[in-house]
C-alpha cells in the first residue's frame, strides 16, 4: 500500500456527499431502529471507512443513501445531499423515481455485499457491462460500448478476452473485479463498497485493494468502505466511523482512532484483532474471556 | 491421546495434483496451523485426514499403525478424528434442536448408554462450550442462536465422540470479529483439558501465529515452509510466506507511515 497523501483528513477536499441526521426504521413488531441519527460528510477523493459488527446497521445505511431500501425498511428522517462538481447540491430525498434511476450508478455507485455472487449466471460478462451503457448512455454507439467494456476490464486487471465469459468461468477474485469495474463504468464521484473483499483470501484481497487505491488516485472518486475488518480499514481509510447499534459512536482519522480511541467500543474492537507482528495483545491461549 | 502422522501423502484428481508429498505429525496437546490461499490444498488435507478421500500416494498412520479402510478399526478412527466446519449457518440442520445435534454422535459412539446418561452427556457438552443454561439451549433450534453460539454447538458436536484429533477448517472466518477470539480461546482451553491434537486451517496469519505451536505454509499442494509459529511469521524464509505476510492487513505499518 502506498504512503499517504492525506493523514487524518487534515486537509479535506470539498465535500461530495453529506448525510444529515439519517434514521432508518424497520417497521416490524417491535420497530427496529436500524440507523439512528447518523450524520457524515464525505469529501472528494476520500476513503471513509465504516466499521461495525453484523447487525449494526452499516449496510442498511448504505442502502438508505442510495434509496434502495425495501419495505419494511423506511427512512424516517434525515437526508443525503450529493454535491456535484459543478451545479447545485442534489437532495436524494426529493428526486422522483426516474431521476433516481438516472442518478444511481451515474453519480453514486455501489459494490454489493457478496458481490461475486451478484452477477447474473446466465448472461455473459460483456452483456452485463454493456447493459449499464445501454441504460445510462443510450446515445453511445455499439462499437464504442464494446470498446469501453474492454477498457473497464483492463482497468481492474482482467484480460478483455474474458468479456465473452460467463460468471462461473471466472474465479471469485475476478468476479469481484468485474463488479468493481461495473461500479466504475460511469465514473461516479462516490462509490459505496459493502464488504467488497470479505469472501476473498488475503492475497487476492491485497491485489484488489491496491487496484482500488490506484484507481482512486487516478480518477479521484470518494469511497465509503464498509467492513467489520478494522485492521483493513486502518490501512486504507483516511477517516473511520465506528458504528454500533445504528449509531456512529466514534469518527476520527485512522491514526487518531488507532492511537487514541475515545469510545469504549472502539477499544474493544481494536483489541479483538490479534496483531500479526506485535505482541500477543488480548489473545492469551487457554484463557476464556 | 492420539498421534496422527501423514507420511508423504498426495492426492491427484485426474491430472490435477491437489496435494503433493506432504508429511506432518499431529501430537496431543499441540496445535498445528495450516495456512495458504484458497486452492492451495488445505481442505484436501482435511478430507484426507478424515478419510473422506483416499490419498493417491503415501499413508496416514495412527499411533504408528496405518489407518484401517473398513471394519471396527475404521469406525474407531472416524471417532478419533473430528471436524469443525467453517460455516456454522450451514453445518447445523435447521430442523433439529441443538440437543438432537449432540445426542446423535453421543449415541452413535457410545451405544451402551441409557437415555438419561445420553442426556447428561449432552448437557455436560453444552456446559463445556459455555452454552448455559444448558437445558434451555438444548431445546433451541439453530436459527435461535447467534453465529458464535452455533459454532460453539459445532465444537460441542465434534467433542461428543471424545476425539483425539480435532480439525478446525476456518472455524472463525464466518464469525463477527468481536466474538472470534472468544471461540478461539475456547478451542484452546478445550484442547488443553483434553490434550487434543488440533489442525487449525486458516488463511488468517495473525490468529495462526497466536493460536498455534507450529505453522505449515502450503502453496500449490506442497508445504513450502514449516516451523514454530513465531519463527515462520516473524522471519519468513520462503518467498510465498513473505507474500502472505505482506498481504495480511497490517495497521501498524500504515500507522508508522502516518506518524512519519
Amino acid at each position: 500500500m502506498k504512503p499517504d497523501r492525506k493523514s487524518d483528513g487534515a486537509e479535506p477536499g470539498p465535500e461530495v456527499l453529506t448525510i444529515e441526521n439519517f434514521s432508518i426504521d424497520y417497521l416490524v413488531e417491535p420497530v427496529v431502529h436500524a440507523v439512528r441519527d447518523v450524520s457524515l460528510t464525505l469529501h472528494r477523493g476520500e476513503v471513509l471507512g465504516l466499521a461495525g459488527e453484523s447487525g449494526c446497521g452499516k449496510s442498511t445505511l448504505a442502502y438508505g443513501i442510495v434509496r434502495l431500501l425495501k419495505p419494511p425498511a423506511s427512512i424516517v428522517s434525515g437526508r443525503a445531499v450529493f454535491h456535484p462538481r459543478d451545479g447545485a447540491p442534489v437532495d436524494w430525498n426529493e428526486l422522483g423515481a426516474e431521476q433516481l434511476r438516472a442518478y444511481r450508478w451515474d453519480t453514486i455507485s455501489m459494490v454489493f455485499q457478496g458481490a461475486m455472487n451478484s452477477l447474473n449466471p446466465v448472461i455473459s460478462i460483456r452483456d452485463q457491462i454493456e447493459d449499464i451503457f445501454t441504460t445510462h448512455r443510450p446515445g453511445m454507439s455499439r462499437k464504442e460500448r464494446r470498446q469501453r467494456c474492454g477498457d473497464l476490464l483492463e482497468r481492474v486487471g482482467v484480460d478483455r478476452a474474458r468479456l465473452s465469459a460467463y460468471p462461473h468461468e471466472l474465479s471469485g477474485g475476478m468476479r469481484q473485479r468485474v463488479m468493481i469495474a461495473m461500479a466504475m463504468a460511469l465514473e461516479p464521484q462516490v462509490m459505496i463498497m459493502d464488504e467488497p473483499t470479505t469472501a476473498l483470501d488475503v492475497v487476492v484481497q491485497r491485489e484488489i485493494l491496491q487496484e482500488l487505491t490506484r484507481l482512486r488516485d487516478e480518477l479521484g472518486f470518494a469511497v465509503i468502505f464498509i467492513t467489520h475488518d478494522l485492521p483493513l480499514l486502518l490501512e486504507i481509510s483516511d477517516r473511520i466511523a465506528v458504528m454500533r447499534a445504528g449509531e456512529i459512536v466514534e469518527l476520527a482519522g485512522a491514526l487518531q482512532l488507532y492511537t487514541e480511541p475515545r469510545h469504549e467500543y472502539t477499544r474493544k474492537l481494536l483489541a479483538s484483532f490479534p496483531s500479526l507482528t506485535g505482541d500477543r495483545g488480548s489473545f492469551v491461549r487457554g484463557t476464556v474471556s | 491421546m492420539t498421534t496422527v502422522e501423514a507420511r508423504g501423502i498426495g492426492k491427484r484428481y485426474r491430472k490435477f495434483v491437489a496435494v503433493d508429498d506432504v508429511s506432518f505429525t499431529l501430537e496431543p496437546g499441540r496445535t498445528t496451523a495450516l495456512v495458504g490461499q484458497s486452492g492451495s490444498g488445505k481442505s484436501t488435507i482435511a478430507k484426507l485426514l478424515l478419510q473422506l478421500e483416499r490419498p493417491t500416494t503415501g499413508q496416514i498412520l495412527v499411533d504408528g499403525e496405518p489407518v484401517a479402510r473398513r471394519g471396527a478399526a475404521a469406525a474407531r478412527y472416524r471417532r478419533t478424528v473430528q471436524m469443525v466446519f467453517q460455516d456454522p449457518y450451514a453445518s447445523l440442520n435447521p430442523f433439529h434442536s441443538v440437543g438432537h445435534h449432540l445426542e446423535r454422535p453421543v449415541r452413535l459412539h457410545h451405544r451402551d448408554l441409557t437415555g438419561p446418561q445420553v442426556r447428561e452427556r449432552v448437557l455436560h457438552l453444552l456446559e463445556r462450550v459455555r452454552l448455559t443454561p444448558a437445558e434451555e439451549v438444548a431445546r433451541r433450534r439453530p436459527h435461535e442462536l447467534s453465529g458464535g453460539q452455533r459454532q460453539r454447538v459445532a465444537i460441542a458436536r465434534a467433542l461428543a465422540p471424545e476425539p483425539g484429533i480435532l480439525i478446525a477448517d476456518e472455524p472463525v472466518s464466518m464469525l463477527d470479529v468481536s466474538i472470534r477470539l472468544g471461540v478461539l480461546n475456547l478451542l484452546a482451553t478445550l484442547q488443553r483439558e483434553e490434550q487434543l491434537a488440533v489442525l487449525y486451517i486458516t488463511h488468517d496469519l495473525a490468529t495462526a501465529r497466536h493460536f498455534s505451536d507450529d505453522i505449515l505454509v502450503m502453496y500449490q499442494g506442497r508445504i513450502v515452509e514449516r516451523g514454530p509459529a513465531d519463527e515462520v511469521i516473524l522471519n519468513p524464509r520462503h518467498e510465498y510466506t513473505k507474500l502472505l505476510a505482506e498481504a495480511a492487513p497490517n495497521p501498524e505499518r500504515r500507522i508508522k507511515n502516518l506518524q512519519a
